[in-house]
């Protein structure tokens, strides 16, 4: 187990904490300027600290917890404040950190009004998202869980779009509704153990059929919605729609992962018999994500609408590899996680960019971008290509593994989910072609100016992330295989007995 | 009982009592001589008798039992902590309401004695060993109460308000007396201990109890609000002068409380199985009623009072519990919800002035915009009312629940936490109008510091316990583990 003196989990997690608070103690709304270095501080602060993560980590240890700590924070319900991190948790941790500085970097000359709490939001849901992937306790989980709802409600719903209210309580009582689901699932378990909150018993703990089948949708609900899953998912598009470009990125970078985490974390290692028994649900509602919403992707004229299906139907690719129970499924849902939160961050922010000079999402409005913006078409037709699965780019290479798993367990199967190479091109490529190239379209997109040096930051950023883990995703897969070794050992030991 | 020696030993128990009534006989006759624009005299005395009274309480915490009086009157742990609960709640709510009674010069010395005699008449119900101390103490706070509502006299809406609180008051307490009377045919005692022994015992006639303790449930369920007896708290708490609304929303609910431990817990335990269908059927009622009509207010103070129906549906299910756990967590559940309602209740106060009641929801579009830091206020405080991590709301939730599955409710369970969804859903929509709308018309903030201190205390504190809840938790089981 790697011991450093620090304790590093919760410094990821209470340093952009903190770091919010002290944007909102400065916060000026006159002089933004302020508040927007103290909030890139801190956003860099919290990537900085998350680092020796990464080099701490010890391969070596299997599927254990590593970086643990643990005090007693409830002791009369033995609830504690035990935080750990396994092959799983840690590269989502360092990707939400890092989409952070990101975040906080494309708001720059973007938002204008509220500037403080803007950022103190994302600071804040920045380390609530670090404590939910870091908690080994349920409930310090859940309130991690849960607490992230309250800055994500307000940023859809104070800086989104027109229809952002409706939006963002869609998004709130979706996510509720799933979450309580999983709290009584919680207190059950806790009974189960006879008064213990730690995941990790969860884990251990023997349960009959019919207990795995209901904890198991009781968690299904809740992480369904998050992931989402056909058919729970169309908060999406709408939050997505209405959210500024920096919720738009986190949602889809870090909090849909939060749902596909749960399932790994939670769904498969304490019910993993229900797991085997409901693989064919789970896999029919992935492949339907999968086909369905790559063809619902396809005729969408807005943009920001279309990169929101696309999302859903890369995330079912995402639980697609997880419910086949092969080592190739579960680490190409993983790296599709990690690669997914690059490109689709990249898409967003792309149609950030060209929001904010047009101040339209609507294909329709634009054509022959890259007449006057050459250097970010280049950049927008990269990312294209790495979210429709081009090889040598990071979406390839979860994919591949995703289909190769499921070509393995059944010629069909994988031949449906296949058909997401040729939906995804589709729909991402005729985006391209409309807004991209042909002749200007109007006068609007011909007094558009290319990207600036902040706008280019942002982008050499993800292009150098896309194409490194396309090129050499080894080093994740490193990290990430140990744990999904002792994952799948465990979830092919049954319960019943 | 041949012991009839008046020693200050069997006094002592009882002096946080004594003290506040006689601080309340000074107050009435020092009140007579202050001149009408003297009046805050009038208000720091009674801030300065809830205060010492509470140091007085305060000093008896960690005492061993102490029955007194002949065994009318008890002080046990739990009747420690509640009491100084209650009084800290009264004062609150006293500074919280003070310019607001100010502007309509209701802030004379009725309002401050009645509001002394009422928590007077709490301390009384928290700390009664028999029914009679039990009826007495309720009555003083139930009387207490209908005056205060009475009391703005020219409106209306507030004479509309008291005559329906008095009348079901009324009837709530004949309903309970004739329970009580039931009880005291079935054992032959109106002592809570020998209740308690006589029940557990053969001879008494388990028929009438339990017919008795179905009429002592609804004089309960009565007094807390409970559906299908919820009728009058949404037009009391909307007809009622704000502080006065908040006078009956926060520490009363802390001495009904007590009323259900002594009463069912300690003096009925042995029937619990006969009560405990009883509560969790109207925990589900009102939790299922109290959130969905909510959904349907424009206006905030009976969108409170829906909101508190559901509340106290939950303490009913840590009550139904019927175990050590669950009245601990039911405490820890009252005791959080009156923080959480001095605040929404305070932030409506804050934001009232002369002519204008800021009762609306509308009053609170734009509040962010205004005020950053009331805005967050009002959003920790809704958010703990809505059961949302990291404010105590939540846990407070999760005691309940889990103490309510522990003593196999588990369809309530499931179906509290869905019926959360849906209030949920009326919480949002006071943030939303915060957070997301542009001001409507002009808002003003209170200028009385010593109340904006304390609510942004009071908020402060909602948060805090969310995050560090041991010290109030262990509080609460140890009270009652060292009372039942």
């Amino acid at each position: 187990m790697a011991q450093t003196g620090l304790p590093l989990l919760s410094l990821v997690t209470w340093v952009p904490i903190a770091f919010g608070l002290l944007v909102l103690a400065v916060a000026d709304d006159r002089r933004p300027a302020a508040a927007r270095w103290t909030a890139l501080a801190g956003a860099v602060a919290g990537f900085a600290v998350g680092l020796p993560l990464w080099t701490g980590f010890s391969t070596a240890a299997g599927g254990q917890m590593q970086f643990q700590e643990m005090a007693p924070w409830i002791p009369l319900f033995n609830v504690n404040y035990h935080l750990g991190v396994d092959g799983i948790s840690m590269p989502l941790i360092l990707l939400n950190s890092f989409m952070t500085v990101l975040v906080v970097v494309a708001h720059w000359e973007v938002v204008t009004d509220k500037v403080g709490q803007y950022l103190a939001a994302f600071l804040v849901m920045s380390g609530l998202i670090n404590g939910t992937f870091a908690a080994l306790d349920a409930v310090l989980f859940y309130v991690f869980f849960e607490a992230m709802l309250i800055p994500m409600f307000l940023i859809i719903g104070v800086w989104g779009g027109p229809n952002r209210v409706y939006a963002a309580v869609k998004f709130f009582l979706y996510t509720l509704l799933g979450s309580l689901l999983m709290l009584a699932a919680f207190i059950y378990l806790y009974h189960q153990t006879n008064g213990s909150f730690e995941i990790l018993d969860f884990h251990r703990l023997p349960l009959t059929a019919t207990a795995q089948t209901l904890v198991f949708l009781a968690m299904f609900m809740s992480f369904a919605v998050k992931v989402p899953m056909w058919p729970v998912h169309t908060w999406l598009p709408d939050a997505h729609v209405e959210a500024p470009t920096g919720g738009s990125v986190i949602l889809a970078a870090i909090t849909l992962k939060i749902g596909a985490y749960g399932f790994l974390r939670f769904n498969l290692p304490i019910a993993p018999d229900a797991s085997h028994a409901l693989a064919g649900f789970m896999i029919t509602l992935s492949l339907i994500a999968v086909v369905y919403i790559g063809l619902v992707a396809l005729v969408q004229g807005d943009m920001k609408k279309l990169i929101a299906y696309s999302s859903i139907s890369h995330m079912g690719f995402v639980t697609l590899g997880f419910f086949l129970f092969s080592a190739e499924g579960v680490l190409g849902g993983l790296v599709q996680m990690v690669s997914h939160g690059f490109v689709s961050a990249a898409m967003f922010l792309c149609v950030g960019v060209l929001y904010d000079r047009v101040h339209s999402r609507q294909i329709s409005d634009y054509g022959g971008v890259a007449n006057t913006m050459p250097v970010f078409s280049a950049f927008l037709v990269l990312f294209a290509m790495a979210n429709s699965g081009l090889p040598a780019t990071s979406g390839f290479v979860g994919e591949f593994l995703v289909i190769l798993a499921a070509v393995k367990a059944n010629f069909w199967l994988g031949f449906l989910a296949a058909t997401t190479l040729v939906f995804g091109a589709a729909y991402t490529l005729w985006m391209v072609k409309r807004v991209v190239y042909g002749e200007v379209a109007n006068p609007q997109v011909a007094a558009l100016r290319d990207v600036g040096a902040r706008e280019l930051v942002f982008l050499v950023l993800l292009a150098a992330c896309v194409l490194a883990m396309g090129v050499y995703p080894k080093p994740f897969a490193d990290v990430m295989n140990p744990t999904i070794q002792e994952l799948l050992k465990h979830v092919a030991t049954s319960k019943l007995s | 009982m041949n012991t009839a020696t008046f020693s200050l030993a069997t006094v002592a128990p009882a002096i946080p009592e004594i003290a506040l009534l006689a601080c309340v006989s000074a107050l009435l006759l020092v009140d007579l001589f202050v001149p009408d624009r003297e009046k805050h005299l009038s208000f720091w005395l009674a801030i300065a008798s809830l205060a010492g009274t509470a140091v007085l309480a305060g000093a008896t915490v960690g005492n061993a039992t102490a029955v007194t009086f002949h065994g009318m009157f008890v002080s046990d742990p739990m009747s420690q902590v509640l009491k100084v609960a209650a009084l800290g709640a009264s004062a609150v709510t006293l500074v919280y309401g003070r310019l607001y009674l100010e502007a309509r010069s209701l802030l004379r010395g009725e309002f401050l004695s009645l509001a002394l005699f009422a928590t007077l008449g709490m301390m009384v119900m928290i700390s009664a060993h028999h029914f009679l101390t039990l009826y007495l103490g309720l009555e003083l706070l139930a009387l207490s109460l209908y005056a205060m509502v009475a009391l703005q006299r020219d409106s209306a809406r507030a004479t509309e308000a008291a005559m329906k609180y008095f009348v079901l008051g009324a009837l709530a307490s004949g309903m309970l007396l004739y329970g009580l009377s039931m009880l005291y045919g079935a054992t032959g005692s109106l002592d809570i201990a020998r209740v308690a022994a006589s029940l557990g015992g053969a001879g008494a006639s388990q028929t009438l109890a339990v017919f008795g303790v179905v009429f002592v449930v609804a004089g309960i369920a009565f007094k807390l609000g409970a559906v299908p007896f919820h009728m009058w708290i949404p037009d009391v708490y909307h007809g009622a002068a704000t502080p006065a609304t908040l006078f009956i929303g926060a520490a009363p609910k802390i001495a009904a409380f007590a009323f259900v431990i002594r009463l069912l817990a300690q003096a009925l335990g042995g029937l619990d199985h006969d009560w405990q269908a009883m509560l969790a059927l109207l925990a589900a009622a009102s939790i299922g009623l109290g959130n969905l009509v909510a959904i349907a207010q424009t206006n905030l103070k009976r969108m409170l009072a829906y909101s508190t129906i559901s509340h106290m549906g939950f303490l009913l299910m840590g009550l139904a519990a019927g175990t050590t756990n669950g009245y601990a967590s039911a405490m820890f559940y009252v005791l959080t919800y009156v923080l959480m309602t001095l605040g929404a209740f305070g932030m409506i106060l804050l934001l009232s002035r002369a002519g204008f009641e800021a009762e609306e929801l509308e009053d609170f579009r734009g509040l962010n915009r205004k005020s950053r830091w009331y805005a967050f206020v009002m959003l920790v405080v809704v958010f703990s009312l809505a059961g949302i991590p990291p404010a105590v709301g939540f846990l407070a939730k999760l005691a309940v629940l889990q103490a309510a599955f522990e003593a196999g409710f588990g369809w309530l369970v499931v179906f509290a936490v869905l019926m959360s969804v849906v209030g949920a859903f009326y919480y949002l929509r006071l943030v939303k109008l915060m957070y997301m709308d542009e001001p409507a018309g002009e808002i003003t903030i209170a200028p009385r510091a010593d109340a904006r201190v304390l609510l942004s205390a009071n908020a402060l504190a909602v948060l805090a316990l969310g995050i560090v809840p041991a010290p109030l938790m262990d509080l609460c089981a140890r009270a009652i583990t060292a009372s039942l």
